[in-house]
Parts: C-alpha cells; sequence; structure tokens
C-alpha cells in the first residue's frame, strides 16, 4: 500500500497556533431526521493548512462541510473563520468557497462566466474581473477553454473550472467536497498533486472531504478521521498509521491484521484484548529468525512492487508483504511479528514492539485464535 | 396544431417497425413487402392526420364542393373577403392577441412561484396540492363555468376582460404549474448552492440559476398555456358574450350564419398562431443553447 511510504513532501504548516487566520469549529451538533449526525464536534485548522475529513459514508464529513459552508445550520456550536464567528451567516456571506462534487457548473454559462460569476456579484470593475479570471485559469491551466460550456469540456477539466471557480474569489477558506471521486483513477492521483501545488503555492486554508484514506494521506497536513459524528483521531498522516488511537483509525488507515486476542512476547494467546500488526510489521524468512515461529504461505497475491503474503501459524494467520524473492504456496517459513498495537474496547493501550529479535518466542504459544484480516476502507460497522 | 409533431412519431415508428421485419424476413421479397408495407403505412398515416387539414384548406378556396362530385365546383377567394370584410372579426383577433398573453403572464406570475416551491420545499399537504390542481380538468368545464357565472355576476365580473382572463387561467394552471415544477426540480440542487457559495442572495440565484435553467421547460408551458388560452371558447363565450368575442367565440357565430366555407377560412386563420409558436418553441427548446441547460454531468 502507497499510504506507507510518505510521499517525502515537506509540510509546510507552522505548529504553532495563529488566532487570527483558519477554521475554529467548536461544540458542534446536528441532528438530522431525529438521528444525532454530528456529536460535539471541535476542529482547528491552522492558517494555510490543509486538512482531511476522512471516514466512511455516513460518518457525517460531508455535513460538517456542509455546516462550514453556510448551506446546513447546526442545532449548536460555532463556526469561526479567519477570527470571524460565521455561525449565523448564510453561504452568500462567509469567505469561504466551495468545490463541489459534482463540480456544480452552470451549464448555461461558459468556463470564463462561470469563473466570473463570483467577482460580477461583487461589482469589480471589468478590467479587474477579466484579469483575475485570467489568472486563475492560467493557474490551472485552462485559458484555452476560456470561451468553451461546461458540457463541452472532460470531467477533469469540469473539476479545475471548479476550483478556478472557488480560488478566483480569494476565498479565507477552501472546501472541496470529494474532489476526486468523479475522475478516474490515473486522473486523481494527477489532480490530487496539483491541488496540493496550488494550495501549498497560494498558502490557502483548506479543508478536504474525502472517504479515500489513500488521498487524504498524500495531500493533508492533518486528517481528522471520522466516525458516528465524531472525530476519532486528529493529526498527521505519519501519526495516524504510526500510533492509531483506536482500532477504527487503524483498520481505515493504511491495513492491519486484525486479530482477536492478546499479543504477549511475539504471539497471540486467547484473551479479550484486539491485536493489530501491520503487514509490514510482520518479517518472513525461509530460514529459522529469532522470535519466528513456523508459518505455512497460505495465499500469495502480487501488488506490484511487492507481493501480499497469507502466513498461516499456529496463534493466527498474517499478512505480510514481501519483495524480491517471492515463496511459493505452501511453501514453510517461519514468520515474526515485529511490532503490534493492543486494542482494549477498541481503544489503543500500547504499541508494543516486543517479540523483535531481542525477545525470545514463547515457548508455549496459545491455541490457534481466530484471525481477521481487514482491508483499508472496510465497512465501519465491524471495524468498532 | 399537434398535428405537426404527432406526424413525426409515427413515422419514425413506421421506420422502427419496418426494419424490424427486415431483419426477420431472410429474403429479398421480404425486404420488399417489408418496405411496401411501410409505404402503406406512411400513406395512410398522412391521409389520416392530414387529410381533414388538406379538406379544411381546400374548402377556404372553393365556390362549392358536395358529396358525389369529385372535384369541386369552382375556385373563389370570396370567403376569405367575407371574413376579412366583417368587422367583427378584427375586433375577435385583436381580443384573442390581447386577452391571450394577458392570460399566459398573468398565470405565469400566480404559477411559477408556486411550481418552484413544489419543486423545492416540502410544506404541509405538497401532494395534495399538487394532484388537486387537477381538479379543474376532472369535472365537466360547464358545470364549473356556470357556478363560477354566478359568482361573477355578484362580483360584476360578467362581460369583463378580467372576467375572460380569470376563466381562462382556470385551464392553463395545470400547465403553469406542473411542467415548470418538474424543469425546478430537475435544475440540480447544487447549482443554485455554488451560486449561494459565489456570493449570491437567494433572489438572485433564483433568477440566474434556477429560473434560466428551467427556462426550456417554462417555454413549453408558456407556449400551451397560450394555446388553451388562445383555443378556450366555452368559458370565454359564458363570461364574454355578447360584449366580447375571441376567436374560437366568433367561430361560433360564424358557423351558424355562414356556409362552411367561411368556417374553413377562419379555422385555418386561427391555426396560425399555433403553428408560429409551435415552430418557434420547436427551434429554440430542442436545439440550441437551452436544450444543453439539462446536459449536466
Amino acid at each position: 500500500m502507497s499510504t506507507s511510504h510518505d510521499t517525502g513532501r515537506t509540510r509546510t504548516h507552522t505548529t504553532s497556533a495563529q488566532t487570527t487566520g483558519g477554521l475554529t469549529i467548536s461544540g458542534l451538533n446536528k441532528v438530522l431526521g431525529g438521528r444525532s449526525i454530528i456529536d460535539d464536534l471541535n476542529l482547528t485548522v491552522h492558517e494555510g493548512e490543509l486538512v482531511s475529513l476522512l471516514g466512511p459514508s455516513g460518518c457525517g464529513k460531508t455535513t460538517t462541510l456542509r455546516m462550514i459552508a453556510g448551506f446546513l445550520a447546526p442545532d449548536s456550536g460555532t463556526i469561526t473563520v479567519a477570527g470571524r464567528d460565521v455561525t449565523h451567516l448564510g453561504a452568500e456571506r462567509r469567505p469561504s468557497a466551495m468545490v463541489f462534487q459534482n463540480y456544480a457548473l452552470w451549464p448555461h454559462m461558459t468556463v470564463f462566466k462561470n469563473v466570473a460569476f463570483p467577482l460580477k456579484l461583487r461589482k469589480l470593475p471589468k478590467a479587474e474581473i477579466v484579469q483575475r479570471v485570467e489568472n486563475v485559469l492560467g493557474l490551472v491551466n485552462l485559458l484555452h477553454h476560456r470561451d468553451s460550456r461546461p458540457g463541452q469540456i472532460s470531467g477533469g477539466e469540469q473539476q479545475r473550472v471548479a476550483l478556478a471557480r472557488a480560488l478566483v474569489q480569494e476565498p479565507d477558506l477552501l472546501l472541496l467536497d470529494e474532489p476526486l471521486s468523479n475522475l478516474d483513477a490515473k486522473l486523481r492521483v494527477k489532480v490530487r498533486e496539483d491541488i496540493r501545488e496550488i494550495q501549498q503555492r497560494l498558502g490557502i486554508t483548506t479543508v478536504i472531504v474525502t472517504h479515500d484514506q489513500d488521498e487524504a494521506m498524500s495531500v493533508s497536513d492533518r486528517i481528522a478521521v471520522m466516525n458516528a459524528g465524531k472525530i476519532e483521531q486528529y493529526s498527521t498522516p505519519e501519526d495516524l498509521y504510526e500510533h492509531p488511537k483506536t482500532t477504527f483509525v487503524a483498520t481505515f488507515i493504511g491495513t492491519m491484521n486484525r486479530i482477536e486476542g492478546n499479543y504477549r512476547d511475539g504471539v497471540i494467546e486467547r484473551g479479550d484484548e484486539v491485536t493489530g500488526v501491520r503487514p509490514e510489521d510482520v518479517h518472513f524468512s525461509m530460514e529459522q529468525v529469532a522470535g519466528g515461529l513456523p508459518a505455512t504461505v497460505e495465499r500469495v497475491i502480487p501488488r506490484g512492487h511487492f507481493h501480499e503474503l497469507y502466513l498461516k501459524r499456529q496463534d493466527a494467520t498474517l499478512r505480510a508483504y514481501v519483495s524480491g524473492q517471492v515463496p511459493a504456496i505452501g511453501a514453510e517459513g517461519y514468520a515474526r511479528i515485529d511490532r503490534a498495537m493492543t486494542f482494549i474496547d477498541g481503544v489503543l493501550q500500547t504499541s508494543d514492539a516486543g517479540g523483535s529479535a531481542s525477545t525470545p518466542a514463547s515457548p508455549e504459544p496459545a491455541d490457534s485464535a481466530p484471525a481477521e484480516a481487514e482491508p483499508a476502507g472496510s465497512a465501519p460497522a465491524d471495524a468498532r | 396544431m399537434a398535428a405537426t409533431t404527432e406526424q413525426i412519431a409515427p413515422e419514425t415508428a413506421a421506420v422502427r417497425l419496418g426494419s424490424e421485419s427486415i431483419r426477420r424476413s431472410d429474403g429479398r421479397a421480404g425486404a420488399v413487402l417489408g418496405k411496401v408495407l411501410i409505404a402503406i403505412f406512411v400513406v395512410f398515416m398522412v391521409l389520416f392526420i392530414l387529410g381533414p387539414l388538406l379538406w379544411l384548406a381546400i374548402h377556404a378556396f372553393v365556390t362549392n364542393w358536395t358529396f358525389p362530385n369529385l372535384w369541386p365546383d369552382g375556385w373563389t377567394m370570396r370567403w376569405w373577403t367575407t371574413v376579412f370584410s366583417d368587422p367583427a372579426l378584427g375586433a375577435a383577433v385583436q381580443n384573442s392577441l390581447v386577452i391571450s398573453p394577458i392570460v399566459v403572464l398573468c398565470s405565469a406570475l400566480i404559477c411559477l412561484p408556486a411550481a418552484y416551491a413544489f419543486a423545492r420545499y416540502d410544506f404541509f399537504a405538497r401532494r395534495t396540492f399538487l394532484v388537486g390542481l387537477f381538479a379543474t380538468n376532472a369535472f365537466p368545464k360547464m358545470g364549473l363555468f356556470a357556478t363560477l357565472a354566478s359568482l361573477f355576476y355578484a362580483l360584476n365580473l360578467m362581460n369583463t376582460v378580467v372576467g375572460i382572463v380569470i376563466v381562462q387561467i382556470i385551464g392553463t394552471v395545470v400547465f403553469m404549474t406542473w411542467i415548470p415544477a418538474a424543469a425546478f426540480a430537475g435544475v440540480p440542487r447544487s447549482l443554485e448552492e455554488a451560486a449561494r457559495d459565489a456570493g449570491a442572495s437567494k433572489i438572485r440565484v433564483f433568477f440566474t440559476i434556477s429560473l434560466r435553467m428551467a427556462l426550456p421547460g417554462i417555454l413549453v408551458a408558456a407556449v400551451m398555456s397560450f394555446l388553451a388560452s388562445f383555443d378556450e371558447a366555452q368559458g370565454t363565450y359564458l363570461v364574454g358574450a355578447p360584449q366580447y368575442f375571441t376567436m374560437p367565440t366568433e367561430m361560433y357565430t360564424l358557423v351558424l350564419n355562414y356556409p362552411k366555407q367561411v368556417a374553413a377560412v377562419f379555422s385555418i386563420l386561427l391555426s396560425i398562431p399555433s403553428v408560429v409558436l409551435m415552430l418557434a418553441a420547436r427551434k429554440h427548446i430542442m436545439g440550441g443553447q437551452l436544450a444543453e441547460g439539462f446536459q449536466i454531468r
């Protein structure tokens, strides 16, 4: 999974909270149809920071974004943008600009008119409108489509028009609702790089709603992982991956072997705890290694530049990644857990590096515990 | 003038039918038979739809043409001069051309906000109201007009233009509400939200986005309302006669008092606005930018 590798990009935001800029949400609540959609949500986004709201569908991330944009009034709580309380302002009076999931371009206007519309509403002089629109169209490489209609250009281009229409307003806060979900896989990677690049260049405070952890990991300064109307964890992508606070975060971000049982000295024993092991923390070799238990290769799945193995040990079946020489199905070898996370009632207790080479394997491993490997982004219900 | 549009549909249906029969037949004879069948079908449809119109058009120019004769007795423009020299006719044309646009305009002012509300808001008894609009079309109109007349007498609306306009609006309400409501509902909410996000007030959003994008539907509704108003005779006769005659009510008089050739001339005159409107609507709605408005990705 590419999530395990940092893109190597430098994160620019400063950790010191700036009181003037950015976005602050405190005590936000929303009940829709008798169901609590958002439950006491608090979030601070620093000026110039790019934050993703990440979660499965129905977790309330889009509702939160719509409340930030002003399309939905919260039942309680406050929303502050650039130091100004905007909770009771309508969408048209907020200093935020939104890029809609379906782009929401006006089909009866040309690309130029779409982008110029927000400036026309602000009654700017005509020359200034033309200049600003052309600047921003240049920024998203769409000057050649200036007089096209939205129906005549491709999905990726429409997306850039939508972005241009938001950027031309020079908003204090840029909101993107699933900006890449309507693009094909290849374009998605390119467009998300573009969005990140433009966001960095303009230093614009940005909130992105997404259900794609890959997308969130690769563009965000920080990610708020949402589940059932609450933020489960709010941290940097690296920290979320290394130290997921809950099993939900651990399974939603990246891939994890989720095994019901207690982790003791490199072995999983029968117990009430839940043990989480990242596939890359499972070491497999054909020769005996210190701390390794005998394991049989059950499945081999090619993943491109690496292979995913299903390894059956006495205590659990573990997924592991190997590159280079790939063992055959049925091969006997040794698997060692280098690092495991222990969760009690879904909450992270320790991130134990025990069971590594320094600790010998338990002489009497417990009976095979039921193992369950969950892919990333699986349904939240079974992750909870 | 529904004939022109209806005519296209059976023809394409015939073509489709024909191509199917061609596919099924496995010889050249079958193909020929298919083509012959199509030809017969098309000729029949054309005769069925255009025949009466042709009969009407011929009658407007003949001196006399009665049943056993295969050919008219003679040709004349007399009926046209009769119609055009009748002073009542000019007044009727004028009344029709003034009253119908007023009816469409009033109907739009009353019904379009209602249509928007039906499309966008969920209020008490919304469905009941929406279906209730059909009530005016559900019963024989004459009964409705008779009761309306007694009310109009009390309100001094009999033999007034206002009375005629009110009576004609009744027949347009369903068109002016249902079709634009569907058109408004077809405007994606996100397009309106995007405009608000860009800084437009609710009223501005309505006029620049909602109304603009629903325009094709509204135009269709306007055309249908215009034709409904233009053709309305029962209520108009009851309320307007003998003070005000519109073209359809004038036609009653003509049919009763003149030979049928005059009625033929008048029918042709009566159909002109319909044909013109249909052609204009077809040009502006079917092709061009308005249709594009509905292609949302």
